[in-house]
């Protein structure tokens, strides 16, 4: 990996942690409406996930969506503003924090119905399939969704017609306040795929290092036409589920112990260890950063709010 | 004009537009290799290919959220429910996600789907299996719900469901595939949202759509006898709802009766009803009366399905009320 590049996924994480705590404080502050689910711990996940795909790649995830959304690309802007729902905003202020997406960036949502994306991100597949394209579809979901119906049924159908789809499983170990061995048959969530003969593996979600290796071959593995591919990373949401979160499921010395486990944390290290870059090369990227999610704070907080007549706008393409 | 029946026309509608469009193609249970459980898409596995006719595994879900991910990379799918009633099993993408996404992400997706739907009573197959839950679905903005019920409106109106950029589900009715009529040759297309008189009368006005448009035309013809002349006007799509030949046919005979297969409470006729009382009020010169499906889960007796069931005599007694 060029140093552009291993110095990119540093920025990237650090992007979503402080876009993030931003959030929270606009959240706090009233400025943002409905639920407001963080990434915070989870970012290696979906920066090695994106390090590794190919722009004919299509991704696709539950509610917690932001941190996919600057990885593939959009800005602090875009994000920010589609949180205090302005017309500047990703969605034009109409999705709100569950809901952004950017054909643009071929990232196709932000979903917020448990499980109920990945039977479309199997459609996604089928559409690249159809088509004799090679991109993969990747559909992220938490652990809580392989419990519904549309979990099996999608996967089920992924295998039957051999599309193109690298399912991620994010195992952060709690479906909102529930463990997973309280709702779970199984707690190694890759055996479910086993269940479908789909090839499967688990993956340390706190190093994105690994994420991006193993995407690398799943997303090979897949591209070759062999179908789907099963992936499972563990990992651990430092803040509640959603803001307000009581977290009566878990006790603060857990908590604790994975915050050690900082993805960034661990990152840097590998980073600085492996004299890769600076801890000097790396401040300064933080202190960009934090520049630039101030810059985009200003932006959101300025943009104006979607017209009146944005209201009928785009409920269908064709006007009735 | 050749007289075909309106699966043929279905069926007719279905082929022309796969054969004008690679991006068209079907799913659902039992398509392909069974020919289709109506047989609807009989021949269409050996001319199109399992590609382009894929059978599904037992799946609602997965058939309708499959179809809406397809839509989203710009093919056309069309979803086979293999009857309405299993549609509930998908019911989160039919009125919670196809009709959502366009409006949700800021106009940025566009979900190009036809679902077809079975629906209807009337073949003894019990309560799970009979219902008319059309009023349902058409609550849901973002969806277009189009029911016909000739075969000229079913070749015309699901030709133009196809070519549309918007999720439509497509109710066909399970005892109107043997009706016959006139389809118009060639290129024959009908626009969504628009409701039709299918017979003129001044005396009363007859609202209806689908399965009931056969049995209004049967009260019609009957009514005629008397010297009543009633105007029957068919909405054909639920939503976007066409109000205005029924308001200009309102105005010309002041009484009007609602005919749906579907219960009546919270139905097709409640909202009918309410529209003529917001927009007509002024013309009403008799209470607006409603037919429609007795309260009950239908049963599987024969002679108390029917009794649930609308009747002929039915749709001839309410006209005689508000006249």
């Amino acid at each position: 990996m060029k140093k552009e590049e291993a110095l990119d996924l540093y920025r990237q994480m650090v992007l979503i942690r402080r876009v993030e705590e931003q959030a929270a404080l606009l959240y706090q502050a009233g400025k943002v409406g409905g639920f407001l689910h963080l990434y915070i711990g989870q970012e290696a996940v979906s920066t090695g996930l994106v390090a590794a795909r190919l722009p004919q790649d299509r991704f696709i995830t539950a509610y917690r969506d932001h941190g996919l959304a600057l990885n593939v690309g959009l800005t602090a802007n875009q994000v920010l503003a589609e949180l205090l729902g302005k017309a500047t905003g990703t969605s034009k202020g109409k999705g709100g924090s569950m809901h952004m997406a950017s054909v643009e960036h071929n990232f196709w949502g932000g979903h917020a119905i448990v499980g109920a994306h990945l039977p479309i991100a199997a459609g996604l597949a089928l559409g690249d399939q159809y088509a004799g394209r090679d991109g993969v579809t990747v559909c992220m979901f938490g652990d809580g969704a392989t419990n519904i119906g549309y979990f099996h049924e999608a996967v089920n159908l992924s295998k039957v017609w051999k599309l193109p789809v690298l399912w991620v499983c994010e195992n952060n170990q709690y479906g909102m306040g529930t463990a997973v061995p309280r709702a779970s048959a199984v707690s190694e969530i890759r055996q479910k795929a086993e269940g479908y003969l789909i090839p499967n593996s688990r993956v340390d979600g706190m190093d994105v290092m690994a994420v991006k290796e193993a995407a690398a071959e799943a997303l090979e593995y897949v591209r070759k036409g062999n179908g789907p591919y099963f992936l499972e990373a563990i990992t651990y949401r430092f803040q509640g589920h959603s803001m307000g979160d009581p977290e009566r499921y878990r006790k603060p010395e857990e908590i604790k112990q994975w915050q050690e486990n900082d993805p960034i944390g661990i990152y840097r290290k590998f980073l600085t260890g492996g004299k890769k870059a600076t801890a000097k090369e790396l401040d300064a990227i933080e202190a960009a950063v934090v520049e630039e999610v101030a810059a985009a704070v200003k932006f959101a907080e300025e943009s104006p709010n979607p017209a009146p007549e944005a209201l009928f706008t785009d409920i269908y393409v064709e006007a009735a | 004009m050749a007289a075909i029946t309106v699966r043929q026309a279905i069926s007719d509608a279905l082929r022309e537009e796969m054969e004008r469009d690679e991006n068209v193609f079907i799913l659902g249970e039992e398509v392909g290799v069974w020919g289709g459980t109506y047989a609807v898409t009989r021949g269409f596995y050996d001319q199109f290919g399992e590609k382009r006719v894929r059978d599904t595994p037992i799946a609602e879900a997965a058939i309708i959220g499959a179809a809406i991910g397809a839509a989203l990379t710009g093919l056309r799918p069309i979803a086979e429910m293999m009857t309405i009633n299993f549609a509930f099993s998908a019911f989160d993408h039919i009125v919670n996600e196809a009709p959502k996404l366009h409006y949700m992400f800021g106009g940025q997706f566009r979900v190009p789907m036809v679902i077809r739907a079975v629906g209807g009573g009337g073949r003894q197959l019990g309560a799970t299996h009979s219902q008319t839950p059309d009023a349902i679905f058409a609550h849901f903005p973002g969806l277009k719900v189009v029911a016909p019920a000739t075969p000229a409106d079913s070749k015309g109106l699901l030709k133009t469901a196809i070519r549309s950029d918007d999720p439509v589900l497509f109710i066909e009715h399970s005892t109107l595939y043997q009706w016959r009529g006139e389809v118009p040759d060639g290129e024959h297309l009908v626009e969504i949202g628009k409701s039709k008189i299918q017979r003129p009368g001044q005396h009363v006005t007859l609202v209806t759509y689908s399965k009931m448009l056969q049995l209004s035309m049967e009260a019609a013809d009957a009514l005629a006898k008397e010297g009543i002349e009633a105007e029957i006007v068919d909405l054909r799509s639920l939503r976007p709802l066409d109000m205005g030949p029924v308001i200009e046919s309102f105005k010309k005979t002041n009484r009007c009766v609602i005919v749906e297969e579907g219960w009546r409470s919270y139905g097709v006729g409640a909202e009918i009803a309410a529209r003529l009382y917001e927009e007509a009020f002024d013309y009403i010169d008799a209470p607006i009366k409603r037919v429609a499906q007795k309260e009950v889960p239908l049963p599987y007796n024969r002679e108390l399905e029917q009794l649930a069931l609308p009747q002929v005599k039915d749709i001839i007694a309410a006209v005689k009320e508000v006249l």
